[in-house]
C-alpha cells in the first residue's frame, strides 16, 4: 500500500477545521485510509541518515502525517487528492467538474509521433495547465505526486514516464521520436553541461536515484526523446527531463507529457496529474487539451473523442464513465434496504454524480464515474462506495443461511492420526521449512542432484531458498543442531509435505505427505526407530486385510550407515527407509552424537 | 530392635546420656543405633544432641587378633606339650602368625626354639592381648597400663567418635508405627496400610521430568482453529499443492499482470518446473477477455494479457489459488449447491525475513459461496468466527484487494494493548473472478483470511516468529507450551 506524506496543518487547513489525532484517525478509518505515522521533516531526515535524536528545538517543525492509501486510488497520492476526497466525504465540497479549456481547434498544441517510437515506447499523451499558482507547498506536492505515480501505477517508470515542462520556455508543436543515442544531445535537469544520451546513461550509472531506470532503455538501439519545434530537447523518457524546460516556483503554464507502453495507464496518470493540480489554475479545474498525431494506426482504437475532436487523439481523456445500475445491485449485496433518495447522497459523498434513471419502470440509478476514479471498473465498485459512505459499523450483522456440513481432507485426518501415534510414542513434534539450500537438500545428506527431482526457485533472495525440500531429513537435522545441548535422548518428528517434480500433474510438480522421526543419543538407537516403524505399520493395518508382514528389507542408501539401514515395504511397495545416519552426514550438520532416522511416505499408507 | 531399646529405655528414664555406652551395654552396633537415632530425631520422637569424644579403636591387625587370638598364643597353642620340629610347626600355622608369633612367644618366654625343634616353656597361657582387644572393640574401658603393649605393637589407635545424648522428643511414643514411603502391592496384600504411617512428601523437591511426546505449538493452534471451522460447517479444501501456476494464483483472481504482487520481489517464481503444463482453455479465454476488455459489466483492465505470464509457475502466495480452483470446480457441477470451505496451509512470499516475517507461513482462509450473500452476512460470520478465537469486538476498515469488492481489513480491540489491531482481511469476491468460472450470476462468495502465526504469537506472547516456526525453535519452548485454550471460553 502506498504511503503519502502530507503536512498536517496544510491538510487541516484544506479540510477547513482541525482534528485531534484520534478524530482524524477515526475519519480515516471510516473512509478507508490509515494514519500510518506522525513525524516531522527533521525526523524523516534524521531517520534516513541514522542520526541521534536532537533534544528540543523541534517546536517549530511542521508535523507530517504519513497516510496509507489503497493501491488503486491514484487520486489519493497527494495532499490535494486526499483533502478533496475527505472534504467531499464530510460534505464540505461539491464534486468538481473537470473541463477542457475552450480554445480554437487550430491553436491546440500537438505532439507529433514518429514511426520509430513503436520500437521502444509507442504511446504518448499530454496536457497543459494554464495559469498555475505555485507556492512552496503545492510545488513540492506536484513533484511528490509524480514520484508516487512513478513508483506505483507506472511500475518504476517501466510502463509510464511523466515529464513536466515550463511551457513558456518551449514552442509547439512537439515531436516524440526515437533516435540512436549518439544523435541526442542536451543539458539534463540539475546539470550545467551538455551530454550525449549514451554518455548520459553512463554518467547516471552512479546516480543512486536514476540508475534504477537505465535498464528500461539502455539495451535498445533507439532512445525515446521529445523535442519542441526548435529541436530543443524536452525530455529523454523515462530517464530525465532537460534543464531548459524545467519548471520552477515561477512557472505559470505547465506542459505535461507521459510516454508509455500501456495507454490505459498513461491516461490514468495524466488524468491524475491534471485533475489534482488544475485546482491551482486561474480557471479552477480547467485543463487545456493536447492532440497526439501518430504516423500510423497506432492510436489503438482510442479515438473515443467526440464532437469537434472526433477521429483525433485528444488528451487528457476526461470523459466520465456512465453506469446504469439497478438499485438492487447496490443494496442487495450490502444487506440493507435503502431507497434511491438515500443512495444518491451516499454516492455523492464518494465523488460519484448520480441520478435516478427515469422511465425505466425499475429503480435504476445512473452513476457518473469521474476520470479521477479509475478504480471503478464494475457496478460492484459503486456498491462498495455506497457501503463505505453508509458506514460499515451501521450494517446489521446477519448469518448466512445455507446449511452445509463440515469435513476434513482424508489425508489430513490420516496424518493427524499418525502425528498422534508418534507423539504418544514419546516423540516431540517440530515444524520446519519447505525451502532450503541446494546443498542441504542434496550434498549434505550425501545425495546427488540429478535435476529431475527438486523444484528449483528461479529468483531466490538467498541460498536459504534455492529448492523445495525433497526429504524431511535436512530440516530435522538442522533442528537437532540448534538444540544440540538438549538432554538426551532426543526424539523428534515431523509430518509434512515434500514436493517433487511430477510429469503427471498440471503444473509439473506435486506434494507428497511424509513422516520423519529422528532419535539421537550416545548410542545409535536403531532399535528405538525400528520399534517406532513397527508401531506405525501395526496401526495403519486394516481389518480383513492380510497383515503386512516382512515389511523391512535391507537397503543401501547413501545417507545411512552401511548395513545399518532398511527399506520399509507396504503392499510390496517401498514406502520409506530408516537407518543409522551416516557419520559424514552428521558431520556436515555438526552433530556429535549418533542418530537413527526414518522417513515414510504416509500418503502411500492411507 | 535398636529402636525398641531406645524408646523402651526412655519410657522409664529421663535420658540416654551417651549413645556409645548405651550401644555397648545393649550389645547393639553403634552405626545401626545412629541410623535409628537420626530417623527418630527426624520425626521429633527424640531430641538428640550430637557430641564427639575420643576413643581407642582397633587397627586392622588388632581386629584380627581380637577375633583369632594374639599370634604368640596361637603359636604357643600349636606347640604340643612334647615339642615339635620347626618345619612341622610352620605347616601348622600361617606364615604371618609364625613370623610375628614366634618372635613374641620367645620374647615372652612362652616357648623355646632350638636346634631340636620348638618346645613349650610354660604349661598354660592366658591370652590377655586378645581379651584387651575385645574389650576395646566393645567400647569398654581398659586400664592405661594394659594399653601400653597394644599401643606399642600398633594394634590400636586413638580416634574421635560421634555419639548422641538422647531425651524424649515432642512426639515421643513408646512404640512408633513404621513410616512407609510408598504404598506398595505388599501393603495392599497384607492390609497393613491401615496401621502404617506414611512419610511426608517433600513437595518442594525438583521433580524428575517425565518421558512423553509433544505436539508443536503452532500446530496445536491450527488444530483448535480447524475445529472452529468444522463446528461452523466448513469443509476443508485440498491444499497440498504448493507449486501453482500464475494463472490460478493471480489471473483467475482478476489480478492484473502488472500488479506489484507479481514482481519477483514478492513471489518465488520457479526455474524448474518453469511453466504450467495445462490450463482449462475455455476458462482461460474468458479470463483473458475480462482482463483485456472487460465483460460481465466490467470495464476490465484494458491491457494486453499475456499467456506466458499466466503460464509461469510459482510457489503459491496465498491459498486463495486453491479457493479459485475449488470455485471453478464447483461451477462445473450440473446444479449449484452452497459451500463453506476452509483451509490452513502453507504459502510463500519472497520477502525480506525479520522478526515477524518469514519466507513461508500458514494462511487461514474461510469462504462461503451461496446465492444472495450480503456484506451483513460476512460481518456476521466474521463476528462468529473471531469470537471463538477470543476476539469479540470487531470493526471493519475499507481496504483494497484486486479480487474482492468490497474489501475490508478486520480489526479487533485488544484489551491488553488497549487499541484496535488488524487481525485479518476479508471481502466479497469480484464478479470478474466468479462469472468467468461459470458460477450463476446471483452467487456471491464472502471470504476472509489471516495468518496462523500472528494470532499464535499474540496468544503465547512470542515476539519472534523464528521462536515458533522453523529449525531454530527451542525444544524447551515446545515442551513447556501450554494447551491451546481457543474454544474453551
Amino acid at each position: 500500500m502506498p504511503t503519502v506524506s502530507v503536512g498536517r496543518d496544510h491538510l487541516f487547513q484544506a479540510l477547513g477545521r482541525s482534528y485531534t489525532q484520534e478524530e482524524f484517525e477515526e475519519l480515516c478509518f471510516e473512509f478507508g485510509i490509515e494514519l500510518d505515522d506522525v513525524t516531522t521533516e527533521k525526523e524523516i531526515i534524521r531517520k534516513e541518515k541514522h542520526l541521534e535524536a536532537e533534544v528540543g528545538g523541534e517546536d517549530d517543525q511542521e508535523v507530517i502525517y504519513k497516510i496509507e492509501v489503497a493501491a488503486n486510488r491514484y487520486d489519493l497520492l497527494c495532499l490535494e487528492g486526499i483533502a478533496r476526497a475527505l472534504r467531499i466525504f464530510i460534505g464540505k465540497e461539491e464534486i468538481p467538474i473537470y473541463k477542457f479549456r475552450e480554445i480554437p481547434p487550430e491553436s491546440m498544441l500537438q505532439i507529433n509521433v514518429t514511426k520509430a517510437t513503436s520500437k521502444i515506447r509507442p504511446y504518448v499523451v499530454g496536457a497543459v495547465l494554464r495559469g498555475v499558482s505555485f507556492n512552496r507547498a503545492n510545488y513540492n506536492s506536484f513533484i511528490d505526486l509524480q514520484d508516487k505515480l512513478h513508483q506505483n501505477i507506472c511500475r518504476k517508470r517501466t510502463l509510464v514516464a511523466i515529464g513536466t515542462h515550463d511551457l513558456d520556455t518551449i514552442d509547439a508543436p512537439f515531436s516524440y521520436e526515437a533516435l540512436i543515442p549518439q544523435d541526442i544531445t542536451f543539458i539534463p535537469l540539475k546539470q550545467i553541461k551538455s551530454f550525449r544520451a549514451d554518455e548520459l546513461l553512463e554518467f547516471y550509472r552512479s546516480d543512486l536515484k536514476l540508475k534504477k531506470f537505465l535498464h528500461i532503455i539502455e539495451n535498445s538501439p533507439v532512445y525515446p526523446v521529445i523535442y519542441d519545434r526548435n529541436r530543443t530537447v524536452l525530455s529523454l523518457p523515462p530517464i530525465i527531463n532537460s534543464a531548459h524546460s524545467a519548471i520552477s516556483l515561477r512557472t505559470k503554464n505547465v506542459f505535461i507529457e507521459c510516454t508509455t507502453t500501456d495507454l490505459t495507464k498513461a491516461k490514468i496518470v495524466l488524468n491524475t496529474m491534471v485533475t489534482m493540480f488544475s485546482e491551482y489554475c486561474d480557471s479552477k479545474f480547467e485543463v487545456e487539451p493536447v492532440e497526439v498525431v501518430y504516423p500510423d494506426d497506432r492510436q489503438f482504437e482510442d479515438c473515443a473523442s467526440e464532437g469537434i475532436f472526433k477521429g483525433k487523439n485528444i488528451y487528457p481523456d476526461l470523459a466520465v464513465t456512465v453506469m446504469d445500475i439497478p438499485l438492487s445491485v447496490i443494496t442487495r449485496p450490502i444487506g440493507v434496504s435503502l431507497g434511491i433518495a438515500e443512495v444518491i447522497p451516499l454516492l455523492n459523498k464518494m465523488q460519484l454524480h448520480a441520478k435516478e434513471k427515469l422511465g425505466t419502470g425499475n429503480y435504476v440509478i445512473t452513476v457518473q464515474v469521474p476520470s479521477t476514479r479509475s478504480d471503478i471498473l464494475h457496478p460492484c465498485d459503486v456498491m462498495e462506495d455506497v457501503a463505505i459512505a453508509y458506514g460499515y459499523d451501521k450494517i446489521p450483522k446477519t448469518k448466512p443461511k445455507c446449511m452445509t456440513t463440515g469435513g476434513q481432507q482424508p489425508l489430513n485426518v490420516f496424518s493427524d492420526k499418525i502425528r498422534g501415534e508418534v507423539s504418544r510414542a514419546g516423540y516431540m513434534e517440530v515444524l520446519t521449512w519447505l525451502l532450503c539450500s541446494l546443498e542441504e537438500n542434496f550434498a549434505m545428506v550425501k545425495r546427488k542432484d540429478d535435476g529431475a527431482k527438486a523444484v528449483t526457485i528461479g529468483n531466490p533472495r538467498s541460498s536459504e531458498f534455492e529448492v523445495v525440500r525433497t526429504s524431511l531429513m535436512p530440516g530435522l537435522l538442522k533442528t537437532l543442531k540448534h538444540n544440540i545441548d538438549h538432554r538426551r535422548p532426543i526424539k523428534i518428528f515431523e509430518a509434512g509435505d515434500i514436493v517433487c517434480l511430477d510429469g503427471t500433474g498440471d503444473v509439473g510438480a506435486s506434494n507428497n505427505r511424509r513422516l520423519a522421526a529422528l532419535y539421537c543419543n550416545v548410542t545409535s538407537g536403531f532399535e528405538e526407530i525400528l520399534g517406532l516403524v513397527m508401531r506405525i505399520m501395526q496401526v495403519v493395518g486394516k481389518p480383513h486385510e492380510p497383515a503386512n508382514d516382512n515389511f523391512i528389507r535391507p537397503s543401501n542408501e547413501p545417507e545411512f550407515f552401511p548395513n545399518r539401514q532398511c527399506y520399509i515395504l507396504f503392499k510390496d511397495k517401498q514406502v520409506g527407509a530408516f537407518g543409522v545416519v551416516h557419520p559424514e552426514v552428521l558431520e556436515k550438520f555438526g552433530i556429535p552424537d549418533p542418530c537413527t532416522f526414518v522417513e515414510i511416505d504416509i500418503q502411500a499408507l492411507l | 530392635m535398636a529402636e525398641d531399646s531406645i524408646l523402651g529405655f526412655l519410657q522409664n528414664n529421663e535420658a540416654i546420656s551417651d549413645s556409645l555406652q548405651f550401644a555397648a551395654s545393649a550389645g547393639i552396633d553403634h552405626n545401626e543405633l545412629e541410623n535409628v537415632i537420626k530417623s527418630l530425631r527426624g520425626f521429633e520422637i527424640v531430641d538428640a544432641q550430637e557430641f564427639q569424644k575420643d576413643r581407642w579403636f582397633l587397627k586392622e591387625e588388632g581386629k584380627t587378633y581380637a577375633r583369632e587370638g594374639s599370634p604368640e598364643v596361637q603359636l604357643f597353642n600349636a606347640v604340643p606339650p612334647d615339642g615339635i620340629s620347626r618345619e612341622e610347626l610352620q605347616k601348622k600355622v600361617n606364615p604371618t602368625v609364625f613370623k610375628i608369633g614366634s618372635s613374641w612367644a620367645v620374647k615372652k618366654k612362652l616357648v623355646e626354639i632350638g636346634r631340636q625343634g620348638v618346645s613349650r616353656k610354660v604349661e598354660y597361657v592366658e591370652d590377655k592381648i586378645q581379651g584387651f582387644l575385645q574389650q576395646i572393640e566393645k567400647g569398654e574401658v581398659v586400664d592405661e597400663k594394659d594399653l601400653a603393649e597394644l599401643k606399642n605393637r600398633k594394634l590400636i589407635e586413638f580416634r574421635p567418635l560421634k555419639g548422641y545424648s538422647l531425651r524424649k522428643g515432642p512426639k515421643y511414643v513408646s512404640k512408633r508405627k513404621k513410616a512407609a514411603t510408598d504404598l506398595t502391592r505388599e501393603h495392599l496384600l497384607r492390609g497393613d496400610w491401615r496401621d502404617l504411617e506414611f512419610k511426608e512428601y517433600n513437595l518442594s523437591a525438583q521433580v524428575q521430568p517425565i518421558q512423553i511426546g509433544y505436539l508443536q505449538p503452532l500446530l496445536k493452534v491450527r488444530d483448535a482453529i480447524q475445529s472452529i471451522f468444522l463446528q461452523m460447517g466448513f469443509e476443508e479444501m485440498p491444499t497440498n499443492n504448493y507449486v501453482e501456476s500464475s494463472f490460478w494464483n493471480f489471473d483467475a483472481l482478476f489480478q492484473p499482470q502488472q500488479h506489484p504482487a507479481r514482481d519477483s520481489h514478492d513471489t518465488f517464481f520457479l526455474k524448474v518446473p518453469s511453466s504450467t503444463r495445462e490450463l482449462p482453455e475455455d476458462y482461460v479465454a474468458k479470463v483473458t477477455r475480462v482482463h483485456e476488455s472487460g465483460d460481465y459489466g466490467s470495464l476490465g483492465y484494458r491491457y494486453k494479457w499475456k499467456r506466458e505470464e499466466a503460464d509461469k509457475n510459482l510457489l503459491r502466495t496465498h491459498t486463495t489459488a486453491v479457493s479459485a480452483r475449488m470455485l471453478y470446480r464447483l461451477a462445473q457441477q450440473k446444479s449449484f449447491s452452497p459451500k463453506r470451505y476452509y483451509s490452513i496451509d502453507r504459502v510463500f512470499r519472497n520477502e525480506a525475513v525479520d522478526r515477524t516475517h518469514l519466507a513461508e507461513f500458514h494462511q487461514i482462509e474461510g469462504l462461503i459461496c451461496d446465492r444472495g450473500l450480503t456484506l451483513g452476512d460476512l460481518f456476521g460470520v466474521l463476528e462468529d468466527f473471531f469470537a471463538r478465537l477470543g476476539m469479540a469486538k470487531l470493526r471493519f476498515k475499507p481496504a483494497y484487494n484486486p479480487y474482492t469488492e468490497p474489501s475490508m481489513e478486520i480489526f479487533s480491540y485488544h484489551e491488553g494493548l488497549k487499541k484496535w489491531v488488524e487481525v485479518g482481511n476479508s471481502g466479497m469476491f469480484r464478479p470478474e473472478m466468479l462469472l468467468p468460472m461459470g458460477l450463476p450470476e446471483d452467487v456471491s462468495v464472502i471470504a476472509w483470511g489471516l495468518s496462523l502465526e500472528r494470532p499464535t504469537m499474540i496468544l503465547y506472547g512470542i515476539d519472534n516468529i523464528r521462536d515458533l516456526f522453523g529449525p531454530k525453535v527451542d525444544f524447551n519452548v515446545i515442551k513447556n507450551n501450554p494447551i491451546c485454550r481457543l474454544g474453551l471460553e
